[in-house]
């Protein structure tokens, strides 16, 4: 009797661990980049082609930076809601508009609304490959001292928003 | 058959000429070779299935660009691998590196294995067990003593009986 219930419990174990590999997105690639300081990268804004943006300038901040671009269909889905959030003024957002045309770029923005303190271009995606982003929408949190706390691959979500990067927010603001 | 003979070696002629007009369009052929080798190692990180070196993938073109400026920059094979390791994670690496995380990974199939076998030795050590040792009912164990009390009665007549 014993004997026979080994093969189901084997079986079981197989299917507990197939199911677990089930809930998982295997397109979600865990960063590296987590806990480690952000790369430093100094840019051309979009909003303002003549002025230029270090990362080095929001030390001391708690901020958010954002890869986004016109020809990204998943962005148009997440931006309603960093709309939303934008508003309640929680953390400075900073938007990178990634491969990118800057006047595509800005009229994109001018069409669907503005939810970015500021904007920055990233014309050949370098800033990207140093980021590790391998599609937009993706999103970090930077504390303040400029290291990487977490990083939101793919939309935004309500769900993300509410559990992970407010929350987190807020602690790092403290 | 003499046309068919020009027009042919015409042809092979004219793939000639094709041939050494490619060559050129590998602007430095060293540096192609060495960006093959590494990228085919390097998964592309858009289509999962599909190595950096084959991919079409907007991000595996710029990261082919990339690799191309470091090894223009004197940049050893190693060097490359942890820029794309250091931005992307063990993922990118087609062979994932030895260190504790992934000891289930590379390990864990030989210990499914040597677990198999210990099964394996056991059934068969149980089944030849039960084959070598057959149980007796007690109707044959009957039969079988007094089998053997006949035997020893004959030899009680033996010639030459055991001290």
């Amino acid at each position: 009797m014993k004997k026979t219930l080994i093969p189901l419990a084997l079986f079981i174990v197989l299917a507990v661990f197939l199911a677990i590999g089930l809930t998982r997105d295997p397109r979600e690639v865990p960063s590296p980049l987590i806990n480690k300081p952000a790369p430093q990268f100094q840019t051309a804004r979009l909003d303002a082609p003549d002025q230029m943006f270090a990362s080095k300038d929001m030390l001391g901040k708690v901020w958010l930076l954002n890869t986004w671009a016109s020809w990204c269909v998943a962005c148009r889905v997440e931006h309603p809601l960093l709309m939303e959030y934008a508003k309640a003024k929680l953390v400075p957002i900073v938007g990178l508009d990634y491969k990118d045309k800057d006047d595509e770029g800005r009229r994109w923005l001018s069409r669907f609304g503005n939810p970015y303190d500021l904007t920055v271009v990233d014309r050949d995606g370098r800033i990207g490959i140093e980021f590790g982003v391998y599609g937009v929408p993706e999103t970090f949190v930077i504390d303040k001292t400029g290291v990487i706390r977490y990083k939101q691959i793919g939309p935004i979500t309500e769900q993300a928003w509410n559990e992970k990067i407010a929350p987190l927010v807020r602690e790092l603001q403290k | 058959m003499k046309r068919w003979i020009v027009s042919l070696a015409m042809a092979c002629l004219c793939f000639n000429a094709l041939a050494n007009e490619a060559a050129p369009l590998a602007e430095d052929p060293v540096v192609e070779k060495r960006l093959i080798g590494i990228s085919e190692e390097l998964r592309c990180l858009v289509c999962q299935n599909e190595s950096l070196a084959g991919s079409r993938a907007d991000l595996a073109m710029d990261l082919r660009r990339e690799i191309r400026t470091l090894i223009r920059q004197g940049k050893s094979d190693a060097e490359i691998m942890d820029f794309m390791v250091n931005r992307y994670g063990d993922f990118v690496r087609y062979r994932p590196p030895v260190k504790p995380v992934t000891w289930l990974l590379w390990f864990g199939p030989f210990v499914l294995l040597l677990g198999a076998l210990w099964g394996l030795y056991r059934l068969v050590r149980s089944t030849q067990r039960e084959a070598t040792a057959p149980v007796l009912d007690a109707a044959q164990r009957e039969r079988a003593q007094a089998l053997l009390q006949t035997t020893s009665t004959d030899t009680s007549n033996n010639p030459a009986p055991r001290s």
